[in-house]
């Protein structure tokens, strides 16, 4: 049984569970107090000192957001003197930042400026500490900008810890403290995996994606230019709260519409090469399961993110390593050969636009030769979902008033297999109601095709499936910090020379998969509590969005996906054939941590 | 880089704490203490042969004012900044120490013959104002005495060059 | 097996400590004559090594080997005055030379220990005289010395001076007739409270750890000193390890722990050399490692230094150190003594604390409780700097004045100003005017003037010291070594600064003073650990005490008011 305590929280009696902070304890009263640093992903790092209350017979005001509740206590949230404290602490966060509101691309969601606002801050007679610091802009994925950091810490204890790569940390002490990594050298030549996860926790605008919005409107306004977009499964699911949806809500039709009338040729979908994946991934597990043509497990290798760290920290794995491409790549592959031929446009003259939750795709379009499989690079830039929505809301469209449409041929039509990539444990999913079809040539009945076991937010997931009286094993690991233990365990086994533990693996580097991504919206919305910030329950509303979009799909399996089809028949043969493999598969490399 | 095996005493040091725990800064003060400054290649072998992410080691060195990250000047005079020293005038000395070696506080000569830092006591306060260069203490120090202990660690150091 | 012989090993050990205690504690050498040379950072810094190697040749040179006995010590006092020499012959008043050089220190063989031992002479001759301080002034009278007491009698190198003088007997006490809660009971019996600065109750800390329950349990000692002017702890580091490690063991044993750890400065070369000699000394007596002294309990120290940052004084940023983190402070809870170090019961307490420990179990916790004051128990060494004429280590009984302490003890104010005020606490404390100075030093009184005891430090100031400067002093350090984690220590304390700068170079208006006091009490209230929180101590005390200092500095009318006042007349 757990343990109870009682306690007064502004005169209302409480009980909750032994170890409940007294934020969280206060919230269950409806009593909302202030924070700034405290996010619900990690650990409090108790440093803004915005959450203080006073607790009845101790002089000294304690931070709600990490002292837990404790039996008899009598907690006072507010009053004159908290309240003026917390005031002068903003008031000096404040004098110590840069007045960049209007130009700052945080601006409107930002939690450092909504708190000021709530605050009311007006002047001040603080004057200004700010020292303008270089921002670091190497990467070509997110951006630092040091001088716009409050020191909350988010994103150090999530690159060290929960991300498990140790590229971003605390430089310094005392008010020159810094975040940068390692010795303040550029971000690309540390150990960075472009995940976005620092950005995604980053209360204030110091860490954003890099931005190319401005290099797409080029592109558009460019008449030469046939300009091709494709949105990722874990966009459509996100993009609403930007504009004011519940968060979840599936927005496939809207997006299509806002993106036509943005003026791009030609709108397809990466779940249409989500499942073109899961034909060549699914046949290399195949393969390798049923013939043994290369080692298992197979590890997939859809995330970007986690394709680097392998590199960088795994290289031991690469003959494990899925060849295949990630899903947009493979769009934009064969968007500048099957498509550009199909309609007889000049390659050269296509444009491919990717919308994308992810920072590291950014990084993935020129990550090495194989990424240009076309003769052109396959994907020319990458915008993140927040980017996206920049566009939409600078090109004055009413999001909310368009029309639901459909997305182009040929390579817009997907299965509900290709929607769930968008979430952790769902490529295992779309890969094994493919695989079972591929070796039994029969369908995977409709109620177990779910894979319940690998569905929800548990760090490492495993299970087993029986295909034709032999066991599958696999597991499901994301959030980086995750992956170690299972690389670990398939090292071990392989060392030992004992069967390995898993036959199948997926990782994806952000916890919770896609639709948590390093580029989604950090919208603040009033159904988000405070601690604010990216949380467990909003992955899982988003990710319910894609399992909705898929239980209520026609089709559900990718090799069921006419236009995968037709492509096969037309064009490439048969998955895992030399022209797949030219353009859809590609190679890796081990890579230094450090460039320096 | 004059040394043949540049880093065997990192090496000895990473082996002799690796094992042990709480290690870490133990381990950097081995390699200051040998090398008058952490350097990052010595940093990066801490951090293979530890297993501790360079970023946190240099989280560390950054953080503690101890740490040298670049190669400090033959004599590091340290001008104590304590309470008793402060009282008693020793920031005159340090002024005067900048004055006579042109370089600020925290820096070295351009020569590398001298570094000049701060230090907040010594655990001399009875003879306030202090100063230590290499080691050997210099106590109830005014500004004027400052050339005369310059020129003290000039002299040592081209006898040495003498010898050589 | 090997338990077996080292079972053996440490029963014999403990009988030789058996054995020392029968024919009584002290100087066992049966030399005629002793001189104890002060052999601590001090000293040495002003000569002292060569005074003593000086003693030595003399002696030699004199064929007086066997009747002299020559003793390096720790730190005797006056530092001020070092290098300091104690002359101790048997039938002669004791002498206490001060300032002594190579050159004395044979004068001092030749013309006094030589004669005398010789019978010749009976007194000590007049041109040396000029050398020797009286020991029966103020200054060594009026002290009482418990955890110094060791200081100037041994050679803090030799364990066996140590127990000579009684070392280990009080471990030995413990571990063979006292169960570990017997022990925690005589801590708290005694009074004794932390000597780090918190005052907080020795005996209730160990409590809880003792309850605590973990795979490992860690007594840890803070030898960090971080009070910039103070060296109580390098003191006794430096002049009776086995003191601090006696402390350790019994807080081990106490405490059930399984290992020790000592944080260390290391700022302090000598007390990190001193120790760790001490450790392996100990080690070799069967004093540490498996089944001390034969008993079943097994306890070992490690060493660990600092690396320049104050903050790491502060208990959760110390064990951070330790770790090889940055010393940056956590929330607590967890207390220490519930997770510390590697999330294993930890408990912290100082060096001096630690130093008290085996005198308080020697004399026993009612004897002990008998110094001091009501709530104060026992005695407080200081570090008596700034304006005083007696500079120094000194050690007075809880309740002593501060006016007692300065004027007797310090001797009053060195030079022809007067006394203005006496800084006590360092960066987390505050001034106490001259007015105040017949306070009673205890932790509560000081608390209530507005500043505390702190770990010692205690500078005296005299009309010629600026208030306004010693508070930007204190506040730039702060601000130099705030760990940068918490938003109202780390730019208030820079805010601060600055428009405190700004007063003092005379461009101040009235409305810094409001802002100062505003960003002061956000600090006090919200920053994350006591170096924040007590930062604007001096700033805060000094404006208390000694306003007029600060508005005298503020010649420009802040124009807040429509008054007529001189300022705005005058800007008019
Ligand atoms: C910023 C800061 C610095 C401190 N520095 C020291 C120190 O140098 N030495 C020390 O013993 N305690 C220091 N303390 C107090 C310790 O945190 C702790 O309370 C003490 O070591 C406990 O031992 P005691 O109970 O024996 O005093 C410091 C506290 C703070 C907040
Ligand atoms: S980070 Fe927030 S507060 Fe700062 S400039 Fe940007 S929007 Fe404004
Ligand atoms: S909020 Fe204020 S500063 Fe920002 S744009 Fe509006 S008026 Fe200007
Ligand atoms: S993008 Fe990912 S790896 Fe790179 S700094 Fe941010 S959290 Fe760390
Ligand atoms: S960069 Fe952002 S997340 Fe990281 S510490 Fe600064 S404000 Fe926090
Ligand atoms: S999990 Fe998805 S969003 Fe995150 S890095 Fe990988 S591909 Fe990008
Ligand atoms: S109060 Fe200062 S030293 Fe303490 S945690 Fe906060 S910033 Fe660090
Ligand atoms: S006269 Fe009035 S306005 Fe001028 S300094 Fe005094 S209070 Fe301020
Ligand atoms: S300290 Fe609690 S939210 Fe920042
Ligand atoms: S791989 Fe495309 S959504 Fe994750
Ligand atoms: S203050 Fe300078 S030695 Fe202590
Ligand atoms: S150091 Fe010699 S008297 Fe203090």
């Amino acid at each position: 049984m757990t343990e109870m305590v009682k306690a007064i929280i502004d005169g209302v009696e409480i009980e909750v569970e032994k170890g409940t902070t007294i934020l969280d304890a206060a919230r269950k009263v409806n009593i909302d107090i202030p924070t700034l640093c405290k996010h619900p992903d990690v650990e409090a790092s108790a440093a803004c000192g915005i959450c203080v209350v006073k607790i009845e017979g101790r002089p000294n005001m304690v931070r709600s957001c990490c002292t837990p509740l404790d039996n008899g206590m009598n907690v006072i949230t507010k009053d004159p003197e908290i309240i003026g404290v917390r005031r002068t602490v903003i008031e000096l966060i404040l004098s110590n930042h840069p007045n960049e509101c209007l130009t700052c691309m945080r601006s409107g969601h930002c939690e450092l400026q909504d708190l000021a606002s709530e605050f009311g801050m007006r002047e001040t007679n603080l004057p200004s500490l700010v020292k303008k610091k270089e921002k670091d802009e190497s990467t070509k994925a997110i951006v630092l900008d040091p001088s716009k950091c409050v020191h909350c810490g988010r994103c150090v204890e999530v690159c060290q810890n929960q991300q498990n790569v140790h590229a971003l940390s605390f430089l310094g002490r005392g008010l020159p403290t810094q975040i940068a990594a390692a010795g303040g050298i550029d971000l690309a030549d540390s150990p960075c995996i472009k995940c976005g996860q620092c950005s995604a926790h980053c209360p204030t605008g110091a860490i954003t994606e890099y931005d190319e919005t401005q290099k797409v409107w080029d592109m558009i306004m460019e008449n030469e230019d046939h300009v091709v977009v494709q949105i990722a499964p874990a966009v459509r699911v996100a993009i609403g709260e930007e504009f004011g949806y519940p968060i979840g809500t599936n927005l496939t039709g809207k997006l299509y519409s806002a993106l036509r009338m943005m003026g791009f040729d030609k709108v397809f979908d990466t779940n249409f090469g989500a499942d073109l994946t899961i034909m060549e991934e699914g046949s290399e597990f195949v393969q390798r399961f049923t013939k043994g043509t290369a080692p298992l497990p197979l590890v997939t290798s859809c995330c970007p993110a986690w394709v680097d760290l392998m590199e960088k920290y795994h290289p031991d794995m690469i003959e494990n390593f899925s060849t295949c491409k990630s899903p947009h790549e493979m769009v934009g592959a064969l968007t500048k050969t099957y498509y550009a031929e199909k309609m007889g446009i000049d390659p050269a003259k296509i444009k491919v636009v990717s919308i994308m939750p992810c920072t590291a795709k950014k990084y993935e379009i020129s990550r090495d030769d194989s990424m240009s499989s076309s003769g052109f690079q396959d994907v020319d830039v990458v915008l993140t979902t927040r980017e996206l929505a920049r566009m939409i809301k600078q090109a004055g469209i009413k999001f909310r008033d368009l029309e639901e449409v459909e997305a182009d041929n040929p390579l817009g039509e997907y299965t509900g297999a290709g929607t769930i990539f968008g979430y952790t444990g769902g490529v295992m999913t779309a890969a094994l109601r493919s695989a079972y079809a591929l070796i039994t040539n029969e369908e995977l009945p409709d109620d177990v095709i779910d894979f319940k076991p690998i569905a929800g937010l548990e760090g490492v997931k495993e299970a087993e499936v029986e295909i034709q009286g032999k066991t599958v094993k696999i597991a499901v690991a994301h959030g980086t910090g995750n992956v170690e233990k299972v690389m670990e365990k398939v090292r071990s086994a392989r060392e030992n020379g004992e069967e390995p533990p898993y036959h199948f693996i997926e990782v994806m580097a952000c916890r919770g998969g896609c639709v948590a991504g390093g580029g989604q919206p950090r919208v603040i919305s009033s159904d988000v509590p405070r601690p604010r910030g990216i949380n467990d329950e909003i992955r899982m509303r988003r990710a319910k969005g894609l399992m909705g979009e898929d239980k209520d799909a026609k089709l559900r399996r990718s090799h069921q996906n006419p236009s995968i089809s037709k492509l096969y028949d037309d064009y490439l043969d048969a998955p895992l054939s030399k022209k797949s493999h030219e353009l859809l598969h590609t190679h890796y490399v081990a890579r230094s941590t450090y460039k320096r | 880089m004059a040394n043949s095996s540049p880093n065997s005493g990192t090496a000895m040091a990473v082996k002799k704490w690796k094992k042990k725990r709480g290690s870490l800064i133990m381990a950097l003060h081995e390699i200051q203490d040998i090398k008058g400054y952490v350097p990052w290649e010595d940093a990066q072998e801490v951090a293979v042969g530890m297993g501790v992410p360079l970023a946190r080691i240099y989280e560390v060195l950054t953080f503690y004012n101890y740490f040298k990250l670049e190669a400090p000047g033959k004599a590091v005079i340290s001008v104590c900044l304590g309470t008793a020293c402060h009282l008693k005038g020793n920031d005159e000395v340090l002024k005067e120490f900048e004055k006579e070696l042109g370089v600020k506080e925290g820096t070295s000569t351009e020569d590398k013959l001298f570094h000049l830092q701060s230090v907040r006591c010594v655990g001399c306060c009875g003879l306030a104002p202090v100063v230590v260069i290499n080691g050997k203490t210099y106590g109830k120090v005014t500004p004027s005495n400052v050339r005369s202990m310059i020129e003290e660690w000039q002299n040592n150091f081209a006898n040495e060059t003498d010898v050589a | 097996m090997a338990n077996e012989k080292l079972i053996q090993k440490g029963l014999e050990a403990k009988a030789r400590l058996e054995e020392r205690a029968k024919s009584g504690f002290g100087d066992t050498s049966g030399a005629r004559a002793k001189v104890y040379g002060c052999n601590s950072t001090s000293c040495r810094s002003a000569g002292g090594e060569s005074v003593i190697d000086s003693f030595n040749q003399a002696v030699d040179a004199n064929e007086l080997s066997d009747q002299v006995r020559i003793v390096p010590t720790g730190c005797m006092g006056l530092c001020a005055k070092g290098p300091l020499v104690k002359v101790v012959i048997d039938g002669m008043e004791d002498q206490m030379f001060k300032e002594v050089e190579p050159m004395v220190a044979r004068l001092i063989v030749a013309e006094y220990i030589t004669p005398v031992l010789e019978g010749k002479i009976s007194e000590l001759p007049e041109f040396l005289k000029q050398y020797t301080l009286d020991l029966n002034s103020p200054f060594f009278a009026s002290q009482q010395k418990i955890v110094l007491q060791n200081l100037g009698h041994i050679n803090p190198e030799s364990i066996d001076d140590y127990v000579d003088f009684g070392g280990y007997q009080a471990l030995k006490k413990c571990l063979f007739e006292m169960s570990p809660q017997d022990v925690v009971n005589e801590i708290k019996e005694s009074g004794l409270r932390g000597r780090g600065g918190g005052g907080f109750p020795t005996g209730l800390k160990w409590q809880f750890s003792h309850d605590a329950e973990g795979d490992e349990k860690f007594v840890i000692c803070n030898g960090d000193e971080g009070d910039p002017g103070a060296y109580m702890d390098s003191g006794v580091l430096e002049g009776d390890p086995h003191a601090v490690i006696e402390g350790m063991l019994i807080a081990g044993y106490a405490q059930r722990a399984t290992s020790g750890w000592l944080y260390i400065r290391a700022e302090y070369p000598l007390a990190i050399k001193r120790i760790e000699n001490a450790i392996r000394q100990a080690r070799k007596n069967r004093l540490l490692g498996d089944n001390i002294l034969g008993s079943d309990f097994s306890f070992d120290l490690e060493v660990r230094l600092g690396a320049g940052a104050f903050v790491c004084g502060e208990e959760t940023a110390l064990i951070a150190s330790i770790e090889g983190k940055r010393g940056t402070p956590r929330p607590r809870p967890p207390y220490p003594t519930e997770s510390g170090l590697w999330k294993q019961p930890s408990s912290i307490n100082n060096v001096e604390t630690f130093a008290n420990i085996a005198k308080i179990i020697n004399m026993g916790a009612k004897e002990y409780s008998k110094i001091g004051t009501d709530k104060s128990k026992g005695t407080k060494v200081f570090a008596l700097t700034g304006r005083v004429r007696n500079g120094g280590l000194v050690e007075v009984p809880m309740g002593m004045t501060l006016d007692e302490i300065v004027n007797q003890v310090g001797g009053g104010v060195d030079g022809d100003a007067e006394l203005k005020a006496v800084q006590t606490g360092g960066p987390s404390g505050g001034v106490i005017p001259k007015h105040l100075l017949d306070l009673p030093v205890c932790y509560d009184e000081l608390k209530a003037v507005g500043s505390i005891m702190g770990s010692g430090g205690m500078i005296v100031m005299d009309e010629d010291d600026s208030l306004v400067d010693i508070a930007k002093f204190y506040l730039g350090f702060t601000v130099e070594e705030s760990c940068g984690k918490c938003a109202p220590c780390r730019i208030g304390g820079q805010q601060m600064l600055d428009k405190l700068t700004k007063i003092a170079a005379g461009d101040g208006k009235k409305q810094d003073v409001t802002d100062i006091k505003r960003i002061a009490h956000a600090m006090q209230k919200a920053s994350l650990c006591g170096l924040g929180q007590t930062a604007p101590n001096p700033v805060l005390s000094t404006l208390k005490f000694f306003e007029s200092e600060y508005t005298d500095k503020i010649k420009e009318c802040c124009g807040g008011c429509a008054c007529s006042c001189n300022k705005n007349e005058a800007a008019k």
